[in-house]
């Protein structure tokens, strides 16, 4: 550390110039953080409790430390302060990214060992102990999800046409807008309790179906489709509206043939997604499709099996025997279930980016 | 296909701001009628109060008459979209439909009130829509190209084709040059100047030497002072206006005096 | 296209175009006017029948006998209630200690820092964040992260433990309200550095602009002008983080081996629950006035989130009227 210190130079020392004031050359944050590293190894490695985790963590101590005495020695206090949460700052987006990347590293690792041919087309059914595999649960995922998008995107989207094109913020549509919002933060097992109270008065207590899954799913998806729709819809120009209206075409036709399909692109990115926050929901599904082992394409009745559910269920709930095997199919569901939403996150970002309004002319 | 306008005793408003106050005139057909004035006189709001255009804000409403060949846009059974059929509308920007071709553009009018064209019909009313905003020759080539790839002025004319393929028998124009450079200005205004053989034609223009090339009658909105409603002033011909206002505040303005 | 196409299909607009009185046919405008009217309405009825639901079979569990419970016979419901409230509580409040800083820090970082070509991209990252389903948190939780706690909750252990927060015996699984509470803490993160960006990118140039032209370093320019106008914007953040935080329920399920004890010992296997998770946990097994009891938990923390989300978004909506149109 001592060595950086030779290198800052004042410069005309007999003529002050304002504009010039003692900087730190620019390789001396990179050298800090190197020698304050190796420094924190070999300390931590004397008290032979050194690992990454220890030596990243006192090594970044050390290095904010001797930045800012350097810098307040150097450039003075003010800037050393500047370079302080310059660092902090930094570090905090780096400190984010760890568990990210465990997590993807963690199920990636794990998920390899049964990602394979029969996860994908053995269901649990008379399973105990090795094999076996999630497409019922498969299944389930992808019918509960698309009965929940039928639900939400005609409901999201006439919402968000009414809040936009008719409410003329009035009272109403204040009402909504704040209620809708208020609804993006019902806990989702909330929303499964609501769901399965509903189909029990109907149909009587302790109703298992992947229809009552499908509605849960329903309420946590509608506001965040109104949410996108609405945001999407005003941005398309007023003076598009205006055109159609001054060549004689009634208000609908001009939402569902000018306003709509200049806003498409954004409202299918927004349902994509909001498909993908709901598609990993757990807690409601729990409560109302439930689980089983066995393959079941039938929404209106009986408990239906669904990936997280799965995920779950495999993992918390593994027995005393084999109890690795029913593990290692817990995280290849998981494995299955980024690679899903991920996947239909790709496709949302990609649908906004193709499609984007071209800016101006 | 020209049709005569009959403004009597004309008030607009904004919920309860006043905008316009008692406005009487007549708007010949085969004839360039322009409103002149200085911002926020009212001129703009008269101009969408002839197609019911001003109802799209919220709280709008009129009070009085505007007649069409005699027949009152404000009578209780009048469809605001049927008006708008027969008064068409061009804006200060050019607003081609984005997703649309500038085929698609000119067939909009047509298309999005879902009338049954044949293909026949249609590239003949696309032919002549574009024939009649003197843009068929520039574009002639790439129909299928999207509208808002073509120049400024281009696009405008192209909005003025696709409001005269639905057939209207007015067109308005809410300064349709500002947003133009000078080239496409003047072809624009030599376009104006064609279209009167067939159309009524009312424009709204900052630009006192544009409404002296263009139009015959000239009307002077202007306000009494500021949060009055605004008024019409004086109309005649336009030689007159210009030259021999009977008004002082007329003269005043034209004279570049105040606004 | 619908069915109410048809009546205006033959409506060619130039057959009858002297007419200009309404065509009695035209239904299409009223029609769509009354079915997207009809939808914002019906939301509102949904959201009211999840509140009327909740309410009416919740009471059972307040009117009823305690003796009759099938969790924690004989006590009041509110006792019952009492520690889960506290351990989602608790759980909530370390989360956000830890998240916020952090969430604000990499908001600031990706605004002002980073550079701009990257900015956006570092921030889709985060967003990636947001998408993990609560479920793979719980696993990695469970799997991951607590083994990995553990050498650091002995070593707090060892140094710290006259810090009540710190003492007792140390859990042997590393399953603790603190690892579930990083957890919550990694999964709120996204959504508070989202929303602060967007408010960190709404200041006005000019105020960054009269900062820096004052002499003022970066950090002292943001001290100045983009905190004091991000403020309120970051509250609300923080609210609605939190709100996710109450609510989340797998990756507390999964990662931590509560019960319903008030305790505000870090480190012990002897952890507060939240009532997410044991719904969650009891519902499979619960039966009859049972389910009454853990829906009526249920209403609690419906009423606690909604308290804390429509704070925020009060704090937003006020601060929409204040920053005028922008």
């Amino acid at each position: 550390m001592s060595t950086t210190m030779t290198s800052p130079k004042r410069t005309g020392s007999t003529t002050p110039d304002l504009l010039t004031a003692g900087q730190l050359p620019k390789f001396t944050g990179l050298a800090a953080l190197v020698v304050s590293i190796a420094v924190a190894a070999g300390l931590l490695a004397l008290l032979q409790s050194a690992n990454v985790t220890s030596v990243v963590a006192v090594g970044a101590l050390l290095f904010l430390l001797s930045m800012f005495i350097l810098s307040t020695a150097v450039e003075g206090v003010r800037k050393a302060k500047d370079r302080l949460a310059k660092y902090v700052v930094t570090g905090f987006f780096l400190v984010a990214l760890a568990p990210l990347i465990s997590v993807i590293w963690g199920t990636i690792a794990n998920g390899m060992a049964r990602f394979d041919g029969v996860f994908f087309t053995w269901s649990m059914r008379n399973v105990l102990g090795e094999g076996g595999g999630a497409i019922h649960a498969i299944w389930g995922t992808l019918i509960i999800t698309g009965i929940a998008t039928l639900i939400s995107v005609p409901i999201g989207l006439l919402t968000a046409i009414y809040l936009v094109e008719y409410s003329n913020n009035g009272k109403l549509g204040a009402s909504i807008r704040f209620f809708v919002d208020v609804m993006t933060g019902i806990p989702s097992i909330v929303a499964g309790l609501f769901a399965y109270t509903i189909f029990s008065m109907i149909f009587g207590a302790g109703h298992k179906s992947g229809i009552s899954g499908a509605v849960a799913l329903s309420i946590l998806m509608i506001p965040t489709v109104v949410r996108s729709t609405e945001e999407m819809l005003r941005i398309v120009p007023n003076e598009l509206r205006e055109a159609s209206y001054a060549l004689g075409v009634p208000k609908w036709r001009t939402i569902l043939k000018v306003v709509l399909p200049t806003s498409i692109a954004g409202i299918i990115t927004g349902v994509v997604l909001a498909i993908a926050r709901v598609i990993g929901e757990t807690a409601p599904l729990l409560v109302t499709a439930s689980i089983t082992s066995s393959m079941n394409l039938d929404p209106s009745q009986h408990p239906m099996a669904t990936l997280p559910v799965f995920v779950y269920n495999q993992y918390m709930y593994a027995p005393g025997i084999d109890t690795a095997a029913y593990h290692a199919r817990a995280w290849a569901g998981a494995l299955t279930l980024i690679l899903i939403v991920m996947g239909l996150n790709a496709i949302g970002r990609f649908i906004a980016w193709k499609f984007a309004p071209k800016a101006g002319r | 296909m020209s049709k005569r306008i009959e403004i009597k005793d004309l008030d607009i408003y904004y919920g309860k701001f006043h905008a316009v106050k008692s406005v009487n005139m007549t708007i010949e057909p085969r004839a360039v009628t322009a409103f002149i004035g200085s911002s926020g006189c009212g001129k703009s709001t008269v101009l969408r109060s002839l197609n019911r255009m001003h109802e799209v804000i919220p709280g709008a409403y009129v009070d009085g008459q505007v007649l069409l060949d005699g027949v009152d846009l404000y009578a209780p059974n009048v469809d605001p979209v049927r008006v708008r059929r027969q008064v068409g509308m061009v804006f200060q920007r050019p607003n081609p439909f984005p997703t649309m071709s500038i085929k698609e553009n000119i067939l909009a009018g047509v298309r999005l009130n879902n009338a049954r064209i044949s293909k026949s019909a249609a590239d003949e009313l696309v032919e002549k829509s574009l024939k009649g905003a003197n843009l068929w020759n520039e574009v002639k080539d790439r129909l299928d190209r999207p509208g808002s790839g073509l120049s400024g002025g281009q696009q405008q004319r192209l909005c003025i084709a696709r409001a005269i393929a639905v057939e209207p028998d007015v067109i308005l124009m809410d300064e349709p040059c500002s947003a133009l450079d000078p080239i496409s200005t003047l072809a624009i205004e030599d376009l104006i100047k064609d279209l009167k053989e067939e159309y009524t034609v009312v424009i709204v223009t900052h630009n006192m030497q544009q409404a002296a090339r263009v139009s015959d009658q000239t009307a002077f909105f202007n306000l009494k002072a500021h949060g009055q409603p605004g008024e019409l002033i004086e109309m005649g011909p336009t030689e007159k206006i210009f030259h021999n206002p009977d008004q002082k505040a007329t003269e005043d303005y034209i004279t570049g005096r105040f606004g | 296209m619908s069915a109410t196409d048809i009546p205006e299909a033959s409506t060619d607009p130039r057959s009858d175009s002297h007419s200009l009185e309404r065509s009695a046919k035209r239904f299409g405008d009223t029609f769509f006017r009354g079915l997207s009217t009809g939808s914002g309405v019906l939301i509102l009825l949904i959201l009211a029948a999840v509140a009327a639901f909740l309410v009416g079979l919740a009471i059972p569990a307040l009117l009823a006998d305690p003796e009759t419970f099938q969790f924690s016979r004989g006590q009041s419901f509110w006792k019952y209630v009492a520690p889960y409230a506290f351990g989602t509580m608790w759980s909530a409040i370390l989360a956000m200690i830890m998240a916020v800083p952090v969430a604000v820090g990499i908001a600031l970082y990706l605004t002002h820092y980073a550079p701009k070509r990257i900015s956006s991209t570092f921030g889709y990252i985060i967003d990636l964040l947001a998408a993990v389903p609560s479920v793979v948190f719980g696993l990695w939780g469970i799997a991951v992260l607590a083994p990995a706690m553990r050498p650091l909750f002995l070593w707090l252990n060892e140094h710290f433990s006259w810090i009540p927060l710190f003492a007792g015996q140390v859990s042997g699984t590393g399953r603790t309200i603190f690892t579930a509470s990083v957890v919550l803490a990694v999964m709120i993160l996204p959504i508070i550095t989202a929303i602060s960006r967007e408010v960190f990118l709404q200041t006005p140039k000019l105020h960054e602009e009269a900062s820096l032209a004052l002499g003022a370093t970066r950090w002292e320019m943001i001290r100045q002008a983009v905190i004091p106008f991000g403020m309120p914007g970051i509250i609300s953040a923080c609210m609605l983080g939190l709100g996710r935080a109450l609510g989340e329920t797998m990756a507390v399920a999964m990662v931590l081996s509560g019960s319903g004890i008030i305790s505000f010992k870090l480190l012990t296997s002897q952890n507060p629950n939240t009532i997410a998770a044991n719904i969650a946990q009891s519902f499979p097994e619960a039966h009859d006035i049972g389910r009454n009891q853990l829906i009526a938990t249920g209403l609690v923390l419906f009423i606690i989130t909604l308290a804390v989300n429509m704070t925020a978004r009060w704090i937003i909506n006020r601060r929409k009227e204040f920053s005028g149109a922008n």
